[in-house]
């Protein structure tokens, strides 16, 4: 469980995870543990097979060999962990902005009453109040994108994976997300974030995951892997030259 | 135009004749009106209930023979309105597995018809939405751990726009339609005269008042239901409902 008085997020690990298909190796991490205090980054060129991770993590794929834990519980199909995912482009229900919230509230069996409640205080939280009745595929790209995260926050996770949540929007939208981001982070909730934006991993990491072609090839504090980044990979990527 | 003006003038005196029926509300051409109303609407409603689900069905399950019944409930689609007439009167004939039913020559004997021509529009229609919508969706309802089985219900809600527009095309052909309903309605007046079916007979017969009534208002009709298609795809469209 995430200890909600101290806000400390819970801890995330891997083993020996491996995807492979059609001879080839997607996804090869023997060991990864995300359990530093604030959001994880990982970065990495295009295939590095950043995204294919989250899903992995977040049990969207199963993989060939490996396993997930939660806390030290084991994620399988049996056990359903309390985890949200905000995709790239955000896929919203052909509903109302509140009835996009209320979908996954009343999934909790949550009453009426403090399902309005939850709305107003997430609508708050995303500076979408007034919106509340606005068909949700009229917002812009970063209302949108809000609400997605949102509707995350309002599953109440103990994990929220982002996968470059702002790839396609500009710098003002970009900061509103990264406070959200943060915000969220200081509540306890764990964040593992995918970007291709280094000053973004600067403003939110607390530790970086470098990937490339499958593998990670670095993990420790952000700071650290961005000032003397120890694989040939890392510093290439951070130096913006083409990584082959 | 043109040959609008040549035909009104030429038919003056039926086309007053006409005009006097549908506005001094003549009781024999508003009941045949009424009949082919309630056929129709019976006939839709019911081919919704059947179609839709299994459209759904087709769209989310998984199954073997799915892709072989995709194809015949798009074969079906195209079916010759007057064959599909044939079967049904075959059906329904004193010699027919129906036939101790004694449903040839009724209203409900055009309704089965109707319903035949009808589901497979409802079920293909269905099932192109809904499976454009399931792919859009799928991975992140399931990251909301919304299971396949309770997506369809989320999947046609959202949906709903789009159905509604398939009940009205579906309205649109049955209630244009002649040669099926003809054949297992037979056109006996006060019991199974349709608009369409009237039309037929009074013109053949020379009776061109009592047609040229019907055909205004069968024309009303079409107009009235595409102008309900055209508003709710405008809807669709501001408010980002599209699912191309
Ligand atoms: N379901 C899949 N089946 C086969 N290959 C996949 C699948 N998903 C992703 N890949 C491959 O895995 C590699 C990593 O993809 P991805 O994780 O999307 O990269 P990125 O780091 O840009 O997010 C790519 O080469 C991609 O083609
Ligand atoms: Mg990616």
């Amino acid at each position: 469980m995430r200890d909600v008085v101290t806000g400390t997020p819970g801890v995330l690990e891997v083993s020996g995870l491996s995807i492979a298909r059609d001879g080839k190796v997607l996804l090869d991490v023997p060991h990864l543990c995300l359990d530093g205090p604030g959001p994880t980054l990982i970065l990495g060129p295009n295939g590095a097979g950043k995204s294919l991770l989250l899903r992995c993590l977040h049990g969207l794929i199963q993989p060939d060999r490996g396993r997930v834990c939660q806390n030290g519980v084991v994620l399988n199909a049996g056990h359903k962990a309390r985890q949200a995912m905000v995709f790239q482009s955000p896929v919203l229900l052909r509903r109302s902005v509140a009835a996009n919230l209320d979908f996954v509230l009343k999934r909790q069996s949550m009453p009426r009453a403090l399902r309005k409640r939850r709305i107003e205080a997430l609508l708050a939280e995303g500076g979408l109040d007034g919106k509340a009745r606005q068909p949700a595929r009229s917002l812009s790209g970063g209302e949108a994108q809000r609400l997605a995260i949102l509707r995350a926050l309002a599953l109440d996770p103990e994990t929220l994976f982002l996968d470059e949540p702002t790839s396609a929007l500009d710098p003002s939208a970009t900061q509103m997300i990264e406070r959200m981001v943060l915000r969220a982070s200081t509540r306890g909730v764990r964040i593992v974030m995918v970007t291709h934006d280094i000053g973004q991993a600067r403003r939110l990491a607390s530790d970086i995951v470098m990937m490339q072609a499958g593998y990670v090839v670095e993990h420790g504090a952000a700071r650290r892997v961005l000032e003397t980044p120890e694989s040939d990979d890392s510093r290439r990527y951070l130096a913006g030259g083409l990584v082959t | 135009m043109l040959i609008w003006w040549y035909i009104v003038q030429g038919f003056a005196a039926e086309f007053n004749q006409a005009l006097s029926l549908i506005l001094n509300g003549d009781a024999e051409l508003w009941a045949i009106v009424l009949l082919s109303l309630r056929v129709s609407i019976f006939a839709v409603l019911i081919s919704a209930v059947i179609g839709m689900p299994i459209g759904a069905a087709l769209a989310v399950a998984r199954f073997p023979g799915r892709r072989v019944m995709i194809i015949l409930v798009n074969a079906l689609m195209g079916f010759p309105p007057v064959v599909v007439g044939l079967l049904v009167y075959l059906m329904l004939s004193r010699s027919g597995p129906l036939g101790v039913l004694e449903l040839l020559y009724t209203p409900t004997a055009m309704i089965i018809a109707q319903v035949v021509l009808v589901t497979p529009i409802m079920a293909a229609l269905t099932r192109q939405v809904v499976e454009m919508l399931a792919e859009e969706y799928s991975e992140q309802l399931r990251s909301l751990g919304v299971s396949r089985l309770a997506s369809v219900p989320v999947l046609l809600w959202d949906a709903r726009l789009a159905l509604v527009t398939a009940l009205l095309a579906g309205f649109g052909r049955a209630i244009a339609e002649v040669g099926a309903v003809i054949i297992v309605g037979g056109n006996i007046n006060h019991v199974t005269r349709v608009m369409t079916t009237t039309i037929a007979l009074e013109t053949s017969k020379g009776n061109l008042a009592l047609a040229l009534a019907l055909g205004v208002i069968l024309i009303g009709l079409a107009v009235v239901v595409n102008a309900m298609v055209s508003t709710l795809t405008l809807r669709a469209e501001r408010e980002g409902l599209r699912h191309a």
